[in-house]
């Protein structure tokens, strides 16, 4: 499984990405979309929803099952990728690129450190 | 994303084909008892799908069971048991039917084989298994044998007929729902029939334990020719209006409501000698007040079995029994049962998906236009 070193990891199987500009992207991890088999709907959340840690704020559902998804971190929602509306199948094809869900602006910057990093993550689902 | 969504494997049985799935990258999942591939790695259910539809693909269905009714005439004696006409099927012609309860309820649906020599050879589902067995052995003059010695492959799609010729096996001249006795990769009296559940002309093969593995592997090695698994089957079923018995049909549906009454001949339905044969008639003459019918939507989101049904004015008028994502349809397909007067085709109704509520409408069934052989 791919797990790139650079981003950090919930253990729901999210990840995070910090940018620039200090918003989070986030997504499901290569595990994730590969448990879930062919991903047909994902359910995006409304931009400037404000999510807390751990609340759900959407939905990826696979040919055979629903699964919620779980903000790892509390803040605000940024931006959507709305391209999943039409090609939900980019979750399958590029977890950590083309299949991002969605950014989000943190309560507190400093919980982005307190995720996962790749090596626990491994550990985590190798385990 | 929720953990317990990822799937875990808890069932016990194994077909024979068990390794051979893992060896293919199988993503497993519990079904009737038995841990089934639900598709894999390197294709995908929706990939499986299209194969199917396109070229021909290799289905593990090794948990029904094969089942033969010897005898006098065991063929007499099933339709007392099934609405369905069996004394009347030439031999080796095939027939889909189903038992009935007194109240006309649905107890399994099958296929019967009206083999040479009188034999009729009947196919059952998994789950159901314990319970046929025993409900043909209520039968006299029957000796009911179960053929657990024989593992059913399905071979579907519309190259599977070259695929089988180009290995040896005589069945470019069988019709569809017609059985036939075959050499097959260097194998002789392989039973397989022109049939299955996926919408597509196809083959089932009801293969001998030493055999099951190297005849699948033969076939896989050909190039038109892939595995797909229990994902793929379920949203080709769907498409193709198919009844998974246990969602679509059980003991409380009878066959006027689930519409299959297409499968009850004539001179069946005039004489009334089978299980709920009362209660079928008099829901024919009064109408049903629920039917079977397509749930299609314009929207993305798939609509899902247990999935609550309402009309435009919000009055409850049903549920959805199967539902999924129809990778040839490329959205979500659906069936389920609704009041009488929302079973028309084109009525607007809205399924409550977790709480949301979706814009769908009674559908046409299949959803896609069946390709059988003749």
């Amino acid at each position: 499984m791919n797990v790139p070193e650079t981003l950090r990891y919930s253990s729901d199987h999210e990840w995070a990405q910090l940018l620039d500009d200090g918003s989070i992207k986030i997504g499901i991890t290569d595990y994730a979309q590969d448990a879930l088999g062919d991903v047909v709907f994902v359910e995006l959340p409304d931009l400037g929803t404000e999510l807390e840690a751990g609340a759900t704020f959407g939905e990826v559902e696979s040919t055979k099952s629903v699964s919620d998804l779980f903000a790892p971190l509390a803040g605000s929602v940024a931006s959507v990728n709305d391209q999943l509306t039409d090609n939900p199948e980019k979750i399958n094809e590029d977890p950590y690129g083309d299949g991002w869900i969605c950014t989000i602006t943190p309560a507190d910057p400093a919980t982005y450190d307190s995720l996962l990093d790749a090596a626990a993550y491994a550990q985590l689902i190798e385990g | 994303m929720s953990m317990a969504i990822l799937m875990t494997d808890t069932a016990d049985r194994t077909t024979l084909l068990h390794a051979l799935h893992a060896e293919n990258g199988a993503k497993f999942g519990p079904f009737a008892g038995y841990s089934m591939p639900l598709f894999y790695d390197e294709q995908g259910a929706i990939a499986e799908h299209l194969h199917t539809r396109s070229s021909s693909s290799i289905f593990d269905v090794s948990h029904m069971r094969v089942v033969d009714l010897v005898g006098e005439n065991p063929a007499q004696a099933l339709e007392t048991l099934v609405p369905g006409g069996i004394t009347t099927l030439a031999q080796n012609k095939l027939r889909y039917t189903f038992f009935t309860n007194d109240q006309g309820g649905i107890l399994d649906d099958l296929i019967a084989w009206a083999m040479p020599g009188g034999l009729v050879s009947v196919v059952v589902n998994a789950s159901r298994v314990e319970h046929d067995v025993a409900h043909l052995q209520t039968l006299t003059g029957v000796e009911v044998i179960e053929r657990d010695d024989l593992h059913l492959i399905a071979l579907q799609g519309p190259m599977s007929e070259a695929v089988l010729v180009d290995h040896g096996a005589d069945v470019a001249e069988l019709g569809f729902m017609t059985g036939s006795v075959v050499s097959l990769a260097g194998s002789s009296d392989i039973r397989i029939t022109r049939s299955g559940y996926t919408g597509e002309d196809g083959f089932e093969l009801a293969l001998p334990a030493d055999v099951v593995v190297s005849i699948t592997e033969t076939l896989l090695a050909d190039d038109r020719v892939e595995l797909a698994g229990l994902a793929a089957r379920d949203s080709l079923r769907l498409e193709a209006g198919l009844c998974l018995y246990g969602s679509d049909i059980d003991d409380t549906t009878t066959p006027v409501e689930a519409g299959l009454m297409w499968a009850v001949p004539k001179r069946r339905r005039e004489a009334g000698d089978y299980p709920g044969a009362d209660v079928v008639a008099q829901q024919q003459a009064d109408g049903a007040t629920r039917s079977r019918v397509g749930i299609g939507t314009a929207q993305r989101r798939p609509i899902r079995p247990g999935n609550e049904l309402y009309n435009t004015d919000g009055e409850h008028v049903g549920v959805v029994t199967s539902g999924g994502f129809g990778a040839s349809v490329d959205g979500p397909v659906a069936m389920g049962y609704v009041s009488a007067a929302a079973s028309i085709v084109g009525t607007q109704l809205e399924a409550d998906v977790r709480g949301k509520r979706v814009p769908c409408h009674v559908a046409d069934l299949p959803f896609v236009i069946p390709n059988y052989k003749r």
